[in-house]
């Protein structure tokens, strides 16, 4: 074989490596979503869909309800979400629109530090700084303050632990923030520069400039930032798992302890010792990604749209 | 009216410094009290000596040993094949209907929680071979570390100008040569910023080790055993009742958040050289 029918032979052998490799992460994921769904067959045909409205979990007797785990971790990412999402816009605003630019370089490094740190730092720094703060200061001032008023009272009555569903949105909130602020950043630079200029010509404050013409020119980026910081959220496993106190009741505070889907299969796993507890487990996991699948699906959707407006 | 819309200008304003401050201040805090609490554990022993029952002196080697051992494993699986669906993404594929599709994909792998990538080498290493192992935690890491590596590896292939793989092909060059030598070359410190980005996310990845190399109380180098690495280590002592227990988690804390945020801002400045490098 000469040499130039050598080539095309090689050019073929590294694109086919290369596709082969593209198929394998598709693969990937149906492997994912096959190995979960076959751990989940033997709780959901021992117990059918209550595994899902039932809210008693006791491994001891064998029976298992998703509910708590499920609404609790709803509970702890939409709290975030409410802390996080307006504490990230202010610091996009204020580094893509306040800050000269020797200060937004280290300030936007800081922030992207932060969401560098492994999240079993967090769940360290909760666990050991934060909940003691935290329990000592807003807690016992929550629970003598708003504990006794009608209707919303309930939500804060507990002891002031420190640590609790609370404590790990808060957490949860400190973790997400960088994250959603960077994309932000650098969604809002994408507003061509003329666009603003006019509207301040036309004598609008810096806060109109940002809510009139940044915001809704940049919706679908910003949208997009914030469903991939639920995303984000919803699935945290550690940080949550230290402070979060692992109970699986139902309570009406959000002060008291709960447990997430992650937390508990990060805490139950290797101890489960019933086939039927393992494949709870796993069950749990298998609609945590359901539910992040979709969130991160929505995401998506709002950051191509962006896309496509960008390049018009 | 012109005074009020000042004013609630002003206002916003104010909070968008003040929540700065604070983002600011969060990393000040943790980065004070990892230090307040690490130092002080810190000393020949952590690097030296094995992890101890409760109550005892020791160190972390077994579990510092373990995570460089996992980790490295998982970035030689992880990036090549990583660097290779890059590679077809940017170079073979670009405007393929498939690309759309592996990209949408990976987007999803590289957002899905990482304890669900543990449960799933769980059942499909760990089940099979009847006893958590150092693989298992190795092939969980790869399999979080592939999709950032697909990621940044097909955005800095992409930033590569046409113009050059045109004129290389110009000279009669074949394609993979053309990517090897023209592409790679080019993109050198994007992939390279890529890879540290991976390997930075998977030292302190934890939840996917809790239940694949689950953890070893003993020096063990065997790959095929239960492995101590350090993020495990950092999560059983933490949640320890025991003091000398929790103040070595705060040393391995220290030890994971310097090499991580080390890694971090390697990569950052090996970026701006480059686009500095452009002009």
């Amino acid at each position: 074989m000469s040499v130039k029918q050598f080539r095309p032979a090689f050019d073929r052998g590294f694109h086919n490596l290369t596709f082969g490799l593209s198929m394998f992460v598709l693969l990937l994921l149906v492997a994912i979503l096959a190995f979960l769904v076959m751990g989940s067959i033997p709780v959901l045909q021992n117990q059918g869909l209550s595994f899902f409205i039932s809210s008693d979990w006791n491994p001891v007797t064998d029976v298992y309800g998703a509910l708590p785990a499920i609404i609790q971790t709803l509970i702890t990412a939409i709290i975030a979400l409410l802390i996080g999402v307006p504490v990230s816009f202010g610091i996009a605003i204020f580094l893509t629109e306040l800050s000269p630019a020797w200060i937004a370089r280290p300030v936007g490094m800081a922030i992207e530090l932060l969401a560098a740190i492994p999240s079993i730092i967090y769940g360290m720094w909760g666990l050991f700084v934060f909940a003691p703060t935290f329990g000592a200061a807003l807690q016992r001032w929550t629970m003598a303050n708003l504990a006794p008023i009608p209707v919303i009272g309930p939500l804060f009555a507990s002891p002031p632990m420190g640590i609790g569903i609370f404590t790990a949105s808060i957490i949860l909130a400190i973790m997400i923030v960088p994250f959603i602020s960077a994309m932000m950043r650098d969604v809002f630079t994408t507003v061509p520069a003329v666009l603003k200029e006019s509207a301040y010509g036309l004598g609008c404050t810096r806060w109109e400039v940002v809510y009139r013409i940044v915001l809704p020119y940049c919706r679908a980026g910003t949208v997009g930032a914030v469903m991939l910081g639920l995303g984000r959220a919803l699935g945290e496993t550690m940080a949550v798992t230290f402070v979060i106190g692992n109970s699986h009741r139902l309570s009406a505070s959000i002060m008291g302890p709960g447990a997430t889907i992650s937390s508990s299969i990060a805490n139950e796993f290797v101890e489960a010792d019933s086939k039927l507890h393992t494949s709870a487990l796993v069950t749990l996991g298998l609609t945590l990604f359901v539910i992040t699948f979709i969130v991160l699906a929505v995401a998506r959707l709002f950051l191509l749209r962006l896309k496509k407006q960008a390049g018009h | 009216m012109y005074m009020r819309r000042r004013l609630v200008s002003m206002f916003h304003m104010t909070m968008a410094h003040l929540v700065t401050a604070l983002g600011v201040a969060m990393l000040a805090w943790i980065l004070w009290s990892l230090f307040g609490e690490g130092f002080s554990a810190v000393s020949l022993k952590l690097f030296t000596e094995m992890t101890p029952p409760p109550g005892s002196d020791g160190g972390l080697l077994n579990a510092i040993v373990g995570s460089l051992m996992m980790v490295g494993i998982a970035t030689l699986l992880g990036i090549p094949v990583g660097l290779f669906v890059g590679t077809y993404l940017a170079e073979y594929g670009r405007y393929a209907k498939i690309s759309a599709l592996v990209r949408f994909i990976n987007d999803i792998l590289l957002s899905a929680p990482s304890i669900l990538i543990g449960l799933f080498v769980y059942e499909l290493v760990v089940v099979p071979m009847g006893h958590f192992s150092g693989y298992a935690g190795a092939i969980a890491l790869a399999v979080i570390a592939l999709p950032v590596v697909v990621r940044t590896s097909e955005d800095m292939l992409l930033l590569v100008p046409d113009s050059l793989r045109e004129a290389a092909a110009a000279l009669g060059i074949p394609r993979w040569r053309v990517i090897l030598q023209v592409s790679y070359r080019a993109a050198g410190p994007g992939l390279l910023t890529g890879a540290l980005l991976a390997v930075a996310r998977i030292s302190g990845e934890t939840a996917p080790l809790l239940f694949t190399s689950l953890n070893n109380q003993f020096w063990s180098a065997n790959m095929n055993q239960p492995m101590a690495n350090l993020p495990v280590v950092i999560f059983n002592f933490a949640m320890s009742p025991y003091d000398d227990w929790r103040s070595l988690a705060w040393a391995g804390a220290l030890l994971i958040t310097l090499a991580v945020l080390g890694l971090t801002i390697a990569a950052r400045t090996l970026l701006a050289a480059k686009s500095r490098m452009k002009g």
